[in-house]
């Protein structure tokens, strides 16, 4: 069909601004390359909480650092001289490193507030009977073996506070201290920890960390060299955690968008030009290529509000892929025939398939993977319309193609005997078979580290440091939900006093909570009410000792603290700036939309009848005679991380299922025969199966990457087995030449654009590239074994 | 502040471990390394303390009492039993500190400052006057019939708090072991055989 004169100059009018729309959508876009994108958006509750925690929670802030290589005394050396330099660096929160200077602050900030702090202080307390009782077991203390240490706090501590708050707020685990640093338990390491003020997810802000610390290793260690202090080996510097790993990425996916788009492109630009030996065919095969990208990123800018750095890396799939349409265009024209009448339904049934593939993807709970979906569909029908509509037909338009006909006939050749290669294919496939069936329970890769986009090499790094640290892995959190911070503390003060009862049962060995912290307002005024004045004090402290071998006056510094501490009220947030414990509330008061969440983790007792693990159903049943409390959510984290997992894997397989569905719907509606369908799948499920067998006989599990790539084999190689079908209904040879060719170079192409993605760092690309590459060549070559071996 | 407790602690130990051990006097030329040489060859058994806490703040000195046990070559058990009841067992590098409210438990290696404390007890014991002088300045006076052992802190953080150690024993008996800390207070700790024995 040839357009009358005027009909095509209004489609190319349309192309034009089509294209200039999408070019100027596209420069406008906003370009990211944030892996929270691949995070999933999670279905429940618990994984809401879960996946916000790692995308924004105080632990995404933590910088891990160590110090490698020299002596012990140069590590410390440089780890004090790190954490002194940017101890008031505006990059940081908070930086601790083990020195008697980092924990000044929370001592001070204890002592301070001790009278706010303490769960013991009420009026009972401050009676006669209530100081006479509390002095005379801090005397008592005094003949402790901590006796000489208690001492120097009684003068202004006689109730003990300081004693029971140091218990609860050291609970956690501290790293050894070596030259006044703190070290790894084989003293082979100095550890610090930074605190970013900026979120992971701003990666320009972590990068500045990082850059910051690196640097002031290098000032410190010149320094030292200068003076004379540090000899011999050079230390080493290990920075991880959440920010560096997201920098590493997007370094990654950023240097990897480009060099696999300039790559592929040089590539087939070069297949391209020695197939057609002709620059004005290889500008008008890539008018469809460019057309179709820029409307993919145009898509996806419109869709999603922004690009992810791996889409544009994924573009190169598409390059391949689309490019296919005008080597068929341009190759299987025979003189005088009318392409679009003859192959054109063929090539649109491809689309329609590719298509299926791909939808499965714009589906993924993975706002990441969903954008390659979008921009892959976007891009092939912007491609496909491209090749029919606008590309002139031949005739219209002088320009010569290299006479292709040598290599197809030669192609033609090779390919009369592939029936005998039926053979050999059938024990391909029973091998395959026997290894998938053998193999079926570790064929999948259930851990979720899996889909981590981190090195193995780094997280290994990772590991290594917190297990030095010493960090513990929360796996259990109690939740509580309230409109604002104020009443989320009170109601985790409530949850508070009800695990307590739990914990003397001995169903929990403890829990954290953000009321040690920050207790909430009403709290502290109940305490600050409680507090005598100075005249009622001293009198009251005068009956009190009557008996103990002390004198009042000694405890005068006792009675001005409580005075200064009732003339200042209530504790702020901001007066936990510059203590650790402000990061400790901020980890565990946070702020979800509208809402504040209280987090309460939960430790599992390491002894007794409740042993490692704890019985969310039984702390719900505990809790739910409350009604503030019974909406509070127990959360086992390993629990819902597999779980959020595993419904991953789930819509994975949902998804890849539908997409099979639809394609076999699509060509059953076009070819309208069982049969045909069926030899159209054949050699596709082939294909799938045999580069499943070849996974596992690389030792290579597969995760839901892997999954969509193989529903990606069907796409994709539909293009390849719907020729071979067209070619044995319609049975003209001359025609079979120009199919194979056109063929042989469209899949030439394909395998580039997705193969290269094997090569990629990226996991997403890496598992996609690495399944669909061997897939595409398998596809064709398998479509033209069984077709040649089809009866007649 | 917690490590500071601790050092405290195991300075108390040090005491204890010349304590328990030791009968017999050695005549003759008498020094450091016989001294150490007694110390080692009998020093596991029972013993009843009392110690006393001289603190300025107080009107009187604080008093407590309880039995010492060792077990070579690394198990050593102070056990206070008035006024408070309150366990110390230092066992194969393990530090539990056990009171009626609370039990912590420590790692020495964790602690490399305090470790140089038990070093130097494991020194005493194995008559390694090497790793006693490695924490140390020692100076022994009196005789072998009743012998007064000073110990003088080295590193500058210790001295802080601790201005010196001094141990008094009979023969190869240690009787006392008085801490004198840099603020001026101080605590004595008599050490007497059980009386059953």
């Amino acid at each position: 069909m040839r357009y009358p004169e005027g009909e095509y100059r209004i489609v190319i009018t349309i192309w034009v601004l089509f294209v200039l729309s999408c070019a100027w959508l596209t420069g406008r876009a906003n370009y990211t390359a944030d892996l929270s994108a691949f995070l999933p958006s999670a279905p429940t509750q618990e994984q809401r909480l879960l996946v916000d925690l790692l995308r924004d929670g105080m632990v995404s802030r933590l910088i891990l650092v160590g110090i490698e290589g020299a002596d012990s005394e140069t590590r410390a050396f440089l780890s004090k001289g790190i954490a002194g330099e940017l101890r008031n660096n505006p990059a940081f929160s908070y930086i601790n490193n083990g020195e008697v200077s980092s924990q000044q602050k929370d001592r001070e900030f204890i002592f301070n507030n001790r009278y706010l702090l303490s769960p013991k202080v009420d009026s009972q307390l401050f009676s006669v009977a209530g100081l006479h009782s509390s002095v005379s077991k801090s005397l008592e203390g005094l003949s402790s073996s901590a006796g000489l240490f208690l001492k120097t706090l009684l003068p202004r501590d006689p109730t003990g506070e300081m004693n029971v708050l140091l218990a609860g707020f050291n609970s956690q685990h501290i790293p050894p201290t070596l030259h006044g640093a703190w070290a790894s338990r084989d003293s082979q390491r100095a550890l610090l920890l930074f605190w970013t003020r900026v979120p992971v997810s701003d990666i320009d802000g972590q990068q500045q960390a990082i850059t910051t610390i690196q640097q002031a290793f290098e000032n410190v260690l010149s320094k030292g060299k200068a003076d004379g202090i540090i000899k011999g080996n050079r230390p080493r510097l290990l920075i991880t955690g959440p920010g560096v790993f997201s920098v590493k990425a997007r370094d990654t996916i950023r240097n990897e968008a480009t060099r696999l788009s300039i790559i592929s492109s040089v590539m087939i630009v070069a297949l391209l030009l020695v197939i057609y030996r002709s620059l004005t065919v290889l500008m008008l095969g890539l008018l469809p290529v460019l057309s179709g990208a820029l409307a993919g990123i145009a898509a996806v800018s419109l869709g999603f509000g922004m690009v992810h750095g791996i889409t544009l890396g994924f573009g190169t799939t598409l390059i391949g892929e689309s490019v296919d349409y005008s080597i068929y265009r341009f190759l299987q024209s025979g003189r005088g025939e009318n392409w679009v009448e003859k192959f054109w339904p063929t090539v649109r049934l491809g689309v329609f398939t590719s298509v299926s593939g791909f939808a499965s993807l714009a589906f993924s709970g993975f706002p990441g993977l969903a954008q390659l979906g979008l921009y892959s569909i976007v891009g092939l029908l912007t491609a496909a319309t491209v090749t029919r509509f606008v590309l002139p037909a031949k005739g219209s338009f002088e320009f010569a193609i290299r006479d292709l006909s040598p290599v197809g006939r030669r192609l033609q050749r090779l390919y009369q005997p592939a029936h005998y290669l039926i053979w050999p294919l059938a024990l391909l496939l029973l091998l395959s078979c026997a290894l998938i069936y053998r193999h079926a329970d570790t064929l999948w890769n259930r851990d979720i580290s899996a889909l981590s986009p981190v090195s193995p090499g780094d997280q290994v790094l990772d590991a290594g440091l917190r297990a030095d640290i010493g960090a513990p892995d929360v796996r259990y959190l109690a939740v509580v939900k309230a409109m604002d911070a104020e009443s989320a503390l009170v109601a985790a003060e409530k949850l508070g006093a009800r695990l307590h009862t739990l914990v003397d049962k001995g169903v929990l060995a403890g829990f954290e909570t953000p009321a040690r912290f920050l207790p909430s307002r009403a709290t502290q005024m109940i305490r600050l009410e409680s507090l005598p004045t100075r005249d009622i004090l001293e009198e009251r402290l005068q009956q009190a000792l009557k008996q103990l071998p002390v004198q009042a006056e000694r405890f005068s510094p006792f009675v001005s603290d409580i005075e200064a501490v009732r003339n200042r009220g209530p504790l702020q947030r901001s007066d936990l700036d510059g203590t650790s414990f402000g990061l400790s509330l901020d980890g565990l008061l946070v702020r979800q939309g509208a809402e504040w969440l209280a987090l309460l983790p939960l430790m599992a007792p390491s002894e007794g009848p409740f042993a490692n693990s704890i019985d969310a159903t039984r702390i719900r049943a505990e809790l739910a005679d409350d009604h503030d409390l019974s909406g509070a959510l127990i959360v086992d984290i390993k629990k819902e991380a597999d779980q959020l997992y595993g419904s991953y894997l789930r819509e994975a397989i949902f998804l890849s299922a539908l997409g099979l569905l639809i394609i076999v719907i699509v060509l059953l509606a076009a070819l309208r025969s069982l049969t045909r369908v069926a030899r159209v799948l054949a050699p596709l499920l082939l294909a799938v199966i045999v580069v499943i067998g070849g996974f596992i006989m690389a030792g290579h599990q597969l995760t839901m990457l892997h999954l969509i790539g193989l529903l990606l084999i069907v796409a994709v190689g539909s293009n390849y087995s719907l020729f071979f079908d067209k070619q044995s209904m319609q049975g003209d040879q001359a025609m079979l030449s120009r199919t194979l060719a056109s063929l042989l170079f469209a899949n030439m192409t394909t395998v580039t654009g997705f193969g290269l993605l094997a090569f990629s760092k990226v996991p997403v690309l890496q598992s996609i590239g690495i399944t669909v590459g061997p897939g595409a060549i398998l596809a064709l070559v398998f479509s033209a074994i069984l077709a040649q071996h089809r009866p007649a | 502040m917690v490590r500071r407790t601790l050092s405290l602690c195991l300075l108390l130990l040090i005491g204890l471990q010349g304590a328990v051990s030791a009968r017999t006097a050695v005549a003759g030329n008498w020094g450091l390394d016989s001294l150490m040489q007694e110390l080692l060859k009998n020093n596991h058994g029972r013993a009843i303390f009392r110690e006393k806490k001289y603190i300025q703040l107080l009107d009187k000195p604080v008093e407590s009492s309880g039995e010492l046990v060792f077990v070579p070559p690394d198990h050593l058990e102070k056990n206070t039993l008035l006024p408070r009841s309150e366990l110390l067992i230092l066992d194969h590098g393990t530090l539990t500190i056990q009171s009626a409210e609370q039990k912590h438990t420590l790692q020495l290696s964790d602690y490399p400052e305090v470790s140089a404390f038990i070093d130097s007890i494991r020194g005493t014991l194995a008559g390694d006057r090497k790793a006693l002088e490695k924490v140390y300045r020692l100076f022994l006076g009196g005789s072998a019939r009743h012998w007064t052992l000073i110990l003088l802190p080295i590193a500058r953080e210790m001295s802080l708090t601790i201005n010196r150690i001094k141990i008094e024993g009979v023969n190869g008996q240690v009787r006392s072991v008085e801490i004198l800390q840099a603020d001026g207070d101080r605590s004595v700790m008599t050490i007497e055989p059980p009386v059953s024995k």
